[in-house]
């Protein structure tokens, strides 16, 4: 018979692959983590790629100040674990500095401006590349996305700039003040994560798994009921069964009722689901090309 | 399961987006979001029915002219495999995009109209595939619901694929009469074809076998980086990080460094917490060895018994991918596996006209040109033939000036 790779083998590997290749490219990469689960797949990649040596690059979390506690309780408990080092950027230090300004209104979200706390992270620091977790199969701008994303100094993307990348060959060259966004998961699923996870066996924080919750309905959606959510007389808070499909700011990420308390229920909720992950996700909303324009402005 | 990395070529007019997604919609890929998303952008078919190219469609500049610019990967999913589609225009001024979508793909759907049969650019598409050595070819003869479902026009149409097919140098081709937008033999059967007594194309992407390569005489290991922890407890601790680009290393297995040209026995392999005893190609792992031999990024562990060839001058074929023409005086950087160094193109032989085939004899070397070139390098590199063993016989070009990848190179012979 012959010797074949599964299909979680050939991903995990190229993954790695791209770490490595990360680390042997660039001076001053990062490894952004949100506390999501793609960013946590991600570490564990990374433990595959270089232990027993160390990480050759720190993790980066842009902290929007409207967390879901469980995030960061599992954040300070990894870190403490592998014993790599964090380094966190503090949206509210940019809104103080007036760097960036708070959005008004009922749907009022700190998402946006993570991307000036992650610029000014980027620049602070010096990084050259920044690894994130974003996956080609989330949203139709993303279809496009190189593996190696070259941002200009202003953290843009522009389509018309990305380089051709041919066979496993990634171009890391770069000028000084640009850097390079790197997306080792681009070509796993949703669904590959979750299966790619319950075969390793990687822990995650409690808010993936359906739990009790006070909810209000927005668009037609579950938002938790938190002091970040702008509430008025219309909204009622109710209680339900919800778990979280992806995790980011408290105010702009929905949940979706479920009784998934174990990741078996939430594989066979996923293969029987018909809403994508970033369908619960109002920023994706407003428009259809929402996406594209936000990558154009150096979101992650 | 496996992974099947697919390609599909064709133009907008040949219905290629529409059949990508027939085999997204009928394969029930499609979530209710996009779904909504898709009745929410207002373009239909004809009939009233939804357009189903919207699906693969990016970027708002390319939704504005209608056509796709660019490489797009969409993925699917049945119980049998997972697929990667790689989605790239048909038009001649994109022929980097197919080339790019070709180098990561391991068959490709060539799309032909039934109506117009093999032209122009179905050549074009064939030479690129044979080009990029792709071991598997689907024939897709759509807009068989415009030609009556006859098998007469779809006999003829095989016939001439097949002179082709020769022509180029292209094997293992399956042929299936479509109908992307009424749904024939792409996922279902077609009743309005019983004359055809073939799989369905998604039957067929499901079944169909991928040469693997895990054949031990051509094993190849580019190393990324070292793993040197240099702590107290593992001191001594030398681990080379890297993928097996083919055949396979086992413990015990002897093995020759390039281009140094050191020897020295795998003493382990290693991933994580795991210590398997092979490491196949695909895999990535961290070799060890016996001998402490002095070996950075850029070097390649290679079987001692099959050795790639190390040469410093070799003719290649060449895609150029930049909007500024190839010039010969300046040097570029060649990216081979990890390696990086210097190179010039020191004589182009021959371009090919890639929708005639025919060889041509001018000095310009521009976007979307083809030939073969001679190329010179500063360091060594250690590299197979392209058409022996693709993955370490493959290359990219840089320009140091804009730093973009300008070129693409398959090492077809040593020149020294």
């Amino acid at each position: 018979m012959k010797e074949q790779l599964d299909y979680l083998d050939e991903l995990e590997a190229e993954a790695i692959y791209i770490l490595r290749e990360v680390a042997g490219q660039f001076e001053k990469p990062a490894l952004l983590f949100s506390g999501g689960k793609d960013s946590i797949t991600i570490v564990h990649l990374a433990l595959k790629a270089f232990r027993p040596g160390k990480f050759p690059f720190p993790l980066v979390h842009i902290d929007t100040g409207h967390n879901f506690e469980e995030t960061i309780i599992y954040r300070d408990q990894m870190i403490e674990r592998i014993g790599e080092k964090l380094i966190v950027g503090y949206v509210q230090e940019d809104i103080d500095a007036g760097r960036a300004v708070e959005q008004k209104g009922k749907n009022a979200s700190r998402n946006q401006l993570q991307t000036v706390t992650l610029l000014n992270t980027i620049n602070k620091y010096q990084f050259d590349a920044c690894i994130g977790g974003a996956r080609r199969d989330e949203e139709k701008a993303r279809a496009k996305e190189r593996i190696f994303s070259v941002r200009d100094e202003f953290g843009q993307w522009d389509p018309k700039r990305q380089r051709p990348e041919l066979w496993n060959l990634y171009n890391g060259k770069i000028h000084k003040g640009e850097n390079v966004r790197v997306f080792p998961i681009s070509n796993w699923t949703e669904l590959d994560v979750w299966n790619y996870i319950r075969r390793e066996n990687i822990p995650l924080p409690t808010i993936y798994f359906a739990h009790e919750r006070d909810v209000i309905t927005r668009g037609g959606q579950y938002m938790a009921a938190s002091p970040f959510l702008n509430m008025d007389d219309e909204d009622v808070i109710e209680r339900k069964n919800v778990r979280f499909r992806t995790v980011g700011d408290m105010t702009c990420t929905a949940a979706v009722e479920s009784y998934a308390f174990l990741i078996d229920d939430i594989i066979d909720e996923i293969s029987a689901s018909r809403v994508s992950e970033r369908g619960a996700r109002m920023d994706d909303k407003v428009s259809e090309a929402a996406m594209e324009d936000r990558k154009k402005g150096g979101y992650f | 399961m496996n992974i099947l990395k697919f390609l599909t070529a064709g133009s907008v007019d040949d219905g290629k987006s529409t059949l990508i997604g027939r085999l997204l919609y009928d394969s029930e890929a499609i979530l209710v979001d996009q779904l909504e998303a898709l009745q929410r952008s207002n373009r239909k078919n004809d009939d009233g029915t939804i357009d189903l190219a919207i699906l693969t469609d990016g970027l708002k500049a390319e939704r504005e002219q209608g056509i796709t610019i660019d490489v797009a990967y969409k993925y699917f999913q049945t119980e049998k495999r997972k697929f990667i589609i790689a989605d790239t225009p048909g038009h001649i001024q994109y022929t980097r995009n197919m080339v790019t979508g070709a180098s990561n793909s391991n068959l490709a759907i060539i799309l032909i109209d039934a109506r117009k049969g093999v032209i122009e650019q179905t050549i074009r598409h064939s030479f690129l595939v044979a080009l990029l050595g792709l071991p598997q070819v689907v024939v897709a003869v759509n807009k068989m619901d415009m030609a009556d479902f006859s098998e007469e026009v779809f006999n003829k149409i095989v016939e001439d694929y097949k002179n082709l097919a020769a022509k180029v140098g292209l094997n293992n081709i399956t042929y299936i009469p479509v109908s992307a937008l009424k749904g024939d033999n792409i996922v279902y059967p077609s009743v309005r074809m019983p004359w055809f007594k073939g799989s369905s194309l998604l039957a067929h992407l499901e079944t169909v076998e991928i040469p693997v390569d895990t054949e031990s005489d051509h094993a190849r290991f580019p190393v990324q980086w070292i793993i040197r922890p240099q702590t107290d407890d593992l001191h001594d601790y030398r681990g080379y990080a890297g993928r097996v680009s083919s055949g396979s290393f086992r413990v015990n297995d002897k093995i020759t460094v390039l281009p140094s040209g050191f020897s020295s026995k795998i003493s382990k392999i290693e991933l994580l917490d795991k210590e398997p005893e092979a490491a196949l190609a695909g895999m990535s792992v961290t070799l060890h060895l016996e001998d402490e031999i002095d070996i950075s990024r850029g070097d390649i562990l290679v079987s001692a018994h099959n050795q790639p060839v190390v040469s410093q001058q070799i003719e290649a074929d060449l895609c150029w991918m930049d909007t500024k023409a190839l010039d010969t005086t300046h040097t570029y950087f060649i990216q081979h596996n990890s390696k990086v160094t210097r190179c010039r193109i020191k004589e182009i032989l021959y371009k090919v006209n890639i929708n005639t085939l025919e060889k041509e004899f001018d000095e310009d070397f521009r976007l979307n040109d083809i030939g073969r070139i001679v190329i010179k390098t500063a360091d060594p590199l250690a590299f197979d033939l392209f058409q022996d063993n693709k993955s370490n016989g493959g290359a990219i070009l840089i320009d140091g000036r804009t730093n973009v990848t300008v070129g693409a190179l398959m090492f077809r012979a040593n020149a020294d």
